[in-house]
């Protein structure tokens, strides 16, 4: 099956689900879900179907990379990041339908559910392209479709404040963000006179290479995708934006549109940093891009008290730790003796999506019971839901790094990469980092384990969570995917 | 399969059980007796005659990509690692009969003994591995569960904070020794992390570790493995620890975890970096002494059992440290016998002052006394223990500091190197354990009864059990220190094999 009939798909579906939401009558519209969730599980096993054209001849390769493993990777994790956002959001459906259905009598009582389901598709469609696209005109394309589904996600609740503010954050300066990137665009394509990656990275490699205009190129680019993977100090929406939005869309923006993000901007680096005239300033600016992102997000996270800031700036830190793999990228392609920061970034979404999702997917099940998202309201969840709390725990103890999880790996091949280039400053600082979190995340842990729910402790002690059983095993699979990755990471490199 | 793999995955496979809902306390139970017995075993079938190489040996590649160095799950064992695999199950055979009944637990028994096992499963994973990484990996499975057991089933009203401390402190510790670690192995040339490989490497002239780096990977594994033996002064999250855990945690964590830092700094960075130890070794002498004698007066100062117990285990780590630093056969083989006889010891008192606790609500040298007269066979117990701990002869404490401090001072007669200074200045810290112990023996056990405390019952069967254990195991490496020296001795030999080959 040709490659890209996977994005045609998971479009077709998600029109499918609009056309199913608005003609057939459903009593109950959570039943949209499983179309997407079916449907994407269908493509996600395609994905190991996938055939390259013999030939790359034609103008349809020009936008679309061929036999490129990589690609197909992170186009998986969008289709899982998505499945487990299907799943989440039939888990928080009552607080849409809460804002969004139509008051007026004789309308449908889950009147604004159907297109909460079948939008992230549409995002999913987007990030599966970017993962492939490889010519700036694909990139801006597909970027700007997960972006402008993503406005609508986010404000999504619209009778509730908080969400429109963050819609509203969201959109200006995701706005501005584009602007800088198609500005970015125009004076790469002024400097290298094409749109192909792969002329660029030619063009770029030749010694008599303006530098000048590749560098400003260089910047205007890296301003508007640090804004994307939240790179400080170009993170400051992704408090407030994660806070507001829906927590099935946090959850996407947090992992789907970070990976996207982050294989963008290795396609759109790579060429930079393989140019000899180019590579010192650029590494030196990726740098200390990396390490301003691990010093706040890692401190910023310290003292926050609400769980979704909380992950927000964990969001932050882990974008810092992968910018550290991107900073440490081998200077001219000499050492042959360490990972491709690629694989290593790779390897790393791999396991923040694991552990990120799930976070969130206890987060949505926990929510349904408690109102607010305080860490208050985690207080003594060992003791009404042990599941959860175990889940929880394994969550955050492989985004702390604990060994024997995923999220250990994803450090150690960090660290040994910053370590291989010597680039002592960085590991100090993601070191750092990386302490603090063992701060941050076990704070979580407290409230689960030790202290007492609040309220009388008798009926604390009874009131136990429902878990909707698919929630209950993709929990499962993803605790058991972190720790066999926390053992066996070939797991998640052999699909590399 | 390999017998050590099914070992090492026992009690993992037991605490998942336990939650899955087994019943928890019988699966534990079941699942240290058997390790025991599976650990007795290997003891009897191991090879005495072969020096140095491993034996037991499985290993299954993980990980094989270009840049990082291939991966294996492999474990092992030589003489070092087998007595402390001997440690381990007996002290978790002994926790694991300590530990409350079920009913009698304030929370989930499950997590209580879902957490035993994980902490001595963490141990004894990482004195079997053969693989760097997951020694180091294993050793981190304990941080959580240790965290929880503090935390919930801790005394004091700090114990939150207190979990918390360890917990952290642990963490930093061990990102430091993480990346000394790292370190090593690419300056080793990033290829593995079978420890035997390493070594093999690092005494290579051709391949060893550059002279001026080797100083600096020693200073931060001498960090990192510092801190989670708490040598001075990286040894203030140790006393309150242990003081605030539930008995089974302390004696766990003191008797064995703490000795996982010493046991990596004997089997990793002695061979690896031996040029760095060398250049730091003044350092370490004054930090040991730092161990000995500082905390030996705080030890002192201490005014309830829990805490003086607390330091006392820190501060016995001076000991084990100057045999380290001798760096000759009989002071390193000492170290690993004190390593054993500490565990055990420690263990026994941790057992007996929870005991204490439980039945006397108090640990305070001020409101306890004469108790002897109402729990005569604890009297005894204690007694035996205390004199383990204080090094009297007959028990394996003895048999072990004996060897340390005579391997510490041999050499030239005639000026007194630094080591020799040590070692004299480190024997009064013979006499400051005789002090403390004893003086904890007389306040608790001697003198005038306090009017208000009640008798309780002496002891039961069901907890006289596990104190026999733990007090057979010392008189006998006590009366036969053969017993275990046979297994160090060869493994001490091959560290220094492969030294001069």
């Amino acid at each position: 099956m040709p490659v890209y009939y996977l994005e045609i798909i998971v479009v077709a579906l998600g029109l499918l689900m609009l056309m199913v939401d608005a003609f057939a009558n459903l009593k109950d519209k959570r039943s949209i879900a499983w179309i997407g969730m079916v449907g994407l599980l269908v493509v996600f096993g395609l994905l190991f179907k996938v055939e390259w054209p013999e030939s790359t001849e034609g103008a349809f390769w020009k936008f679309y990379t061929a036999g490129d493993q990589l690609a197909l990777f992170f186009k998986g994790i969008a289709i899982l990041t998505t499945l487990i956002v299907l799943i989440m959001a039939i888990d928080f459906s009552p607080i849409v339908v809460k804002q969004t259905a139509d008051p007026e009598p004789g309308a449908h009582p889950q009147s604004g559910l159907g297109e909460f389901f079948a939008l992230p598709m549409f995002a999913c469609a987007g990030l599966m392209w970017m993962a492939s696209a490889n010519n700036l005109v694909s990139i801006f394309v597909s970027l700007e479709t997960v972006t402008i589904t993503f406005y609508i996600m986010v404000a999504y609740l619209r009778r509730n404040v908080g969400s429109l503010e963050a819609g509203v954050k969201y959109l200006i300066l995701g706005a501005l963000s584009t602007g800088f990137l198609v500005y970015g665009f125009a004076w790469l394509f002024g400097v290298t006179g094409s749109m192909q990656l792969s002329e660029i990275a030619t063009a770029l490699a030749n010694p008599e290479v303006n530098t000048t205009a590749a560098l400003f190129a260089f910047a205007l680019i890296l301003v508007s995708l640090a804004f994307k993977v939240g790179g400080a100090p170009f993170h400051f929406w992704i408090p407030d934006v994660y806070q507001g939005a829906p927590t099935p869309i946090t959850a996407f923006l947090s992992v789907g549109s970070k990976a996207a993000g982050f294989i963008v901007l290795m396609r759109l680096i790579g060429p930079f940093l393989a140019s000899e005239a180019l590579v010192d300033k650029v590494s030196i600016v990726l740098m200390a891009l990396a390490i301003l992102t691990l010093i706040v997000g890692n401190l910023a996270a310290l003292p926050q008290k609400n769980f979704k800031r909380l992950l927000a700036y964990s969001s932050v830190a882990h974008a810092g730790f992968l910018l550290m793999a991107l900073a440490s990228t081998p200077r001219h392609s000499e050492s042959a003796s360490s990972m491709s920061p690629a694989t290593v970034i790779a390897f790393y979404l791999g396991a923040y999506l694991l552990m990120t999702l799930l976070a969130f997917l206890v987060m949505t099940t926990v929510r349904n019971q408690v109102v607010g998202e305080d860490l208050d309201s985690y207080k003594g969840l060992a003791r009404r839901s042990p599941f959860l709390a175990f889940a929880l725990l394994i969550a955050m103890a492989s985004l702390a790094g604990i060994p024997l999880t995923a999220g250990f790996f994803g450090k150690l091949f960090v660290f040994k990469l910053a370590a291989d280039q010597e680039n002592w400053v960085l590991l100090a600082v993601g070191l750092i980092g990386a302490s603090a979190g063992f701060y941050y995340y076990l704070k979580i842990a407290v409230s689960m384990f030790l202290v007492a729910p609040e309220g009388s402790p008798t009926e604390g002690e009874n009131t136990s969570f429902p878990i909707n059983p698919v929630a209950r095993i993709a929990m499962i699979a993803l605790i058991v995917a972190i720790i066999v990755g926390g053992i066996n990471p070939n797991i998640i490199l052999g699909l590399l | 399969m390999s017998i050590l793999e099914i070992i090492v995955f026992l009690p993992l496979v037991a605490a998942l059980a336990i939650g899955l809902g087994a019943p928890a306390r019988f699966t534990a139970l079941g699942a240290s007796a058997l390790l025991l017995i599976s650990s007795l075993v290997l003891a009897i079938q191991f090879n005495t005659s072969v020096e140095g190489a491993l034996q037991f040996e499985s290993s299954r590649t993980l990980l094989k990509v270009v840049g990082f160095p291939e991966l294996h799950l492999a474990f092992g064992l030589d003489g070092i690692s087998l007595v402390m695999l001997l440690l381990s199950t007996i002290v978790l055979m002994a926790a694991v009969l300590v530990s409350p009944k079920e009913g009698d637990l304030k929370r989930s028994p499950q997590l209580y003994y879902l957490s035993l096992l994980l902490i001595a499963g963490g141990a004894i994973g990482a004195f079997c591995s053969t693989d760097l990484f997951f020694l180091y990996a294993f050793h981190e499975l304990a941080l959580i569960p240790t965290f929880l057991m503090i935390g919930i089933f801790g005394h004091g009203e700090n114990r939150v904070r207190t979990a918390w401390t360890i917990t952290i402190y642990l963490g930093v510790g061990s990102l430091i020794l993480l990346v000394g670690l790292i370190l090593a192995v690419i300056a080793l040339g990033g290829s593995t992390f079978n420890i035997a490989e390493l070594i093999a490497l690092a005494k290579n002239p051709e391949t060893g570790i550059a002279e001026d780096l080797q100083p600096r990977i020693f200073l931060l594994l001498l960090i990192g493995f510092g801190v989670l033996v708490s040598l001075f002064p990286f040894h203030s999250w140790a006393a309150p620890a242990y003081a605030e855990a539930p008995a089974p945690v302390a004696m766990l964590h003191a008797g064995v975890l703490k000795k996982f830092g010493l046991y990596g700094l004997i089997r990793v960075a002695l061979p690896i970096v031996p040029a760095g130890a060398e250049a730091l070794a003044n350092l370490v002498l004054i930090l040991l002494l730092g161990n000995i004698i500082f905390l030996g007066f705080v030890t002192i100062a201490q005014k309830s059992l829990d805490r003086m117990l607390g330091y006392s285990s820190v501060m016995h780590m001076g000991y084990v440290f100057l045999g380290i630093a001798a760096g000759n056969h009989l002071g390193l083989s000492g170290a690993v016998l004190l390593m054993f006889a500490h565990g055990v010891s420690i263990a026994l008192l941790f057992a007996l002052s929870g005991w204490l606790r439980e039945k006397y609500g108090t640990l305070e040298f001020a409101k306890l006394g004469g108790i002897a007269k109402q729990v005569p066979k604890i009297g005894l117990l204690f007694g035996f223990a205390a004199f383990a701990a204080a090094g009297l002869p007959g028990f394996a404490n003895f048999a072990a500091e004996v060897e340390i401090f005579i391997g510490a001072f041999s050499g030239d007669a005639d000026k007194l190197s630094p080591i020799q200074w040590t070692t004299i200045i480190a024997l009064w810290g013979v006499v400051i354990s005789g002090v403390y112990m004893l003086r904890a023996y007389r306040s608790i056990f001697m003198g005038p009864l306090p009017q208000k405390l009640e008798a309780p019952d002496d002891l039961t069967w069901s907890f006289r059990l596990p104190l026999l254990i733990l007090l057979i195991a010392l008189m006998a490496v006590g009366f036969v220190p053969e017993l275990l020296n046979q297994y160090i001795r060869p493994a001490i030999d091959g560290l220094f094999l492969v030294t001069t080959g």
